[in-house]
């Protein structure tokens, strides 16, 4: 838990006059899964963004597996590329691919592999993200939202990358597609050693998923630590999104099986 | 990436692989290739001990040939992996993919196939005959509906629409007429001069333009410009859902959306086709002047003179026409876009063949009518 994966400082972003983040710093730990919560607008989805190298910041540095991805060369940066993936909201599939196809996009890159083996590698990761074999031969538009949610976590998973961003993964999931979803996090991140960078609304997941939370409210990353932690901060919004009346209703099953 | 290595030893007990230092997707191949090499009814023992890390891709090689080492009566030793490993190893064992049954249809297809997709394909063309007429019917029961009930029609959707398949249309109508009165006029002296008869290039420039370029063109150009922005416009309406809320806000989505369209296109279609006529005079007139001498107050005189005004009408009359069929063809495949943006975009573009396509048959048909009756 002590090497610092991914190491943002005193970032600054701006769209027009709109400051969306201003002094940010933020560390990730490796093999930690951290959840990114904070309201509509205070820029999570952003911040997954320019990490992602998706993005460019107006000021900071962003250090990722010791390379600097705001300045650093672009065949670092390439390479980097090669070891983080990222699920998109609604998966982001290629819609002119099968499934099976869209997982195999990444591993195009290694040329050693044969297609034969490509595919058996593709279909292994459609299973390992929780889809029958039969998903694999559909096209993104055939599947339902959850599924899409899984196959696009196949592709960001297809060259075992060591750092996974996941953005909103439960949205739009049914509660027990949602508890599913990340309960496949937990084992996947535990199996596999991946860290996880997670932006979510979704209190369950944070209880369920999340070793470490941290809060982005005011242009900045007010407070970072466990779920524990957080109902001790004084702060106004921290204290309504982890104590109001959805935060106590996520505690309960919590309390009751703890594992 | 990874630096790594697998090495096999055969002796008459057994086979025994060895793996050693980071495995990663990049050495795949080869580690499938050393383990394939390795007779499937015997015990294989692989030794993870000198192995710092492996990746899902090496633990799927090693569990495909467990499967198959298992299916043919022989064990597979795992011996000295580390926790991760191991803990990885039995992830993606269990997760190794089976697959369902038989794979639906692969391979070629056959003869009925094909005939039953050429079936399909005429069967589902008539279908979309059939709804486009339907969608004229419910197009004019709405438009009687607004003649009658004056205070739901949609006035402002209808300049709206005036203006972005009109007015926005001009320039380029405008200055596509004009290069083709332009080339009219330079072919037509090329030829009739070799006969001295260079001052019918006047009856020739204003007759084809006023009879038929003129409007046929202004509507293709319409078709591509106008059908394909109401395919976009009405599918990406369906794909959100939105003419789903309408239905159920009681707003009827024909009034709303393609009355005022294609109503805008009959009107304007009209004035297109006469800017573009004059516009092709003008261009006409101009070359005839610069190639031939003939000055813009001969060509008048000779236009007037030698070109009666039955060929205006002629013209114009097809423009309504042809402005209905366009309107009808662009909204109707507008409905059909399903869920994708796929399907808006292969709708876009086929909605822009069909119109032209119509646009030219519909022509020939009033060539033929018009021949008929003499004028």
């Amino acid at each position: 838990m002590t090497e610092t994966v991914i190491e943002v400082r005193g970032l600054r972003t701006q769209f027009g006059t709109h400051v969306v983040h201003e002094a940010l710093d933020l560390d990730v730990y490796r093999g930690e899964i951290l959840g990114v919560v904070g309201g509509s607008g205070t820029g999570k989805s952003v911040l997954l963004r320019i990490i992602a190298g998706l993005l460019v910041p107006q000021a900071g540095q962003v250090t990722m597996l010791g390379t600097d991805i705001l300045h650093g060369a672009e065949a670092a940066q390439a390479a980097i590329g090669h070891r983080i993936g990222v699920m998109f909201q609604d998966g982001a599939l290629f819609s002119s691919l099968t499934v099976c196809e869209n997982v195999e996009v990444p591993l195009r890159a290694i040329k050693e592999l044969d297609p034969a083996t490509r595919e058996a590698l593709a279909r292994l990761k459609i299973s390992l993200a929780g889809l029958p074999w039969s998903a694999g031969d559909k096209y993104p538009s055939e599947l339902s939202g959850g599924m899409r949610k899984r196959a696009g976590l196949a592709r960001a998973l297809a060259l075992d990358p060591e750092i996974v961003f996941l953005d909103e993964p439960t949205a739009g999931l049914d509660p027990i597609g949602a508890a599913d979803f990340d309960l496949l996090i937990r084992k996947l991140s535990k199996t596999l050693g991946l860290t996880v960078f997670l932006v979510t609304h979704d209190l369950d997941t944070l209880h369920a998923v999340c070793d470490r939370v941290a809060v982005l409210a005011e242009r900045k990353v007010l407070v970072t630590g466990t779920m524990e932690d957080m109902l001790k901060v004084d702060h106004p919004w921290v204290k309504e999104y982890f104590q109001g009346p959805r935060a106590r209703a996520a505690q309960v099953p919590q309390a009751a099986g703890t594992s | 990436m990874a630096v790594g290595s697998i090495s096999v030893n055969s002796s008459t007990d057994g086979t025994r692989a060895a793996l050693s230092g980071r495995l990663g997707v990049a050495d795949v191949m080869q580690v499938n290739r050393a383990l394939k090499g390795v007779p499937d009814d015997q015990t294989l023992v692989l030794d993870m001990a000198a192995a710092e890390w492996i990746d899902t891709s090496i633990a799927w090689a090693i569990g495909v040939k467990q499967q198959a080492i298992e299916a043919a009566g022989g064990r597979l030793q795992i011996d000295g992996a580390l926790p991760e490993a191991r803990q990885l190893l039995d992830t993606v064992f269990a997760a190794l993919p089976k697959p369902d049954a038989a794979k639906a249809d692969g391979g070629r297809p056959s003869l009925t196939q094909m005939l039953d997709r050429v079936g399909r394909s005429i069967a589902g063309a008539g279908g979309v005959l059939a709804q486009s007429l339907a969608l004229l019917g419910m197009f004019l029961s709405r438009l009687g509906h607004s003649v009658l009930h004056p205070r739901d029609f949609r006035l402002t959707a209808l300049v709206h629409h005036c203006q972005a398949a009109g007015l926005g249309a001009v320039p380029i109508v405008a200055l596509m007429a004009f290069l083709i009165g332009v080339v009219l006029a330079f072919q037509g002296s090329m030829q009739l001069r070799q006969f001295g008869a260079e001052v019918f290039v006047v009856d020739l420039i204003s007759i084809s333009i006023l009879r038929e370029l003129g409007i046929l063109l202004t509507a293709i150009i319409v078709a591509g410009r106008t059908a394909s922005a109401f395919t976009a416009a009405i599918g990406s309406m369906k794909m959100r859902e939105e003419i789903d809320a309408m239905r159920t806000l009681a707003i009827d989505p024909v009034a709303a959306l393609i009355v005022p369209r294609v109503l805008a296109l009959i009107l304007m279609l009209p004035i297109l086709g006469l800017i573009a006529n004059l516009a092709g005079l003008i261009g006409g007139a101009l070359m005839a002047w610069v190639e031939l001498g003939i000055s813009p107050a001969m060509f008048q005189t000779r236009l007037i003179e030698g070109t009666d005004v039955k060929h205006v009408f002629v013209g114009l009359v097809k423009a309504p026409v042809f402005a209905l069929v366009i309107g009808i063809i662009g909204c109707q495949a507008g409905l059909r876009v399903k869920g994708t943006a796929e399907s808006l975009g292969s709708m876009t573009s086929s909605s822009v063949v069909a119109a032209i396509f119509a646009v030219i048959v519909i022509d020939a048909l009033f060539s033929i009518f018009f021949a008929q009756i003499g004028i």
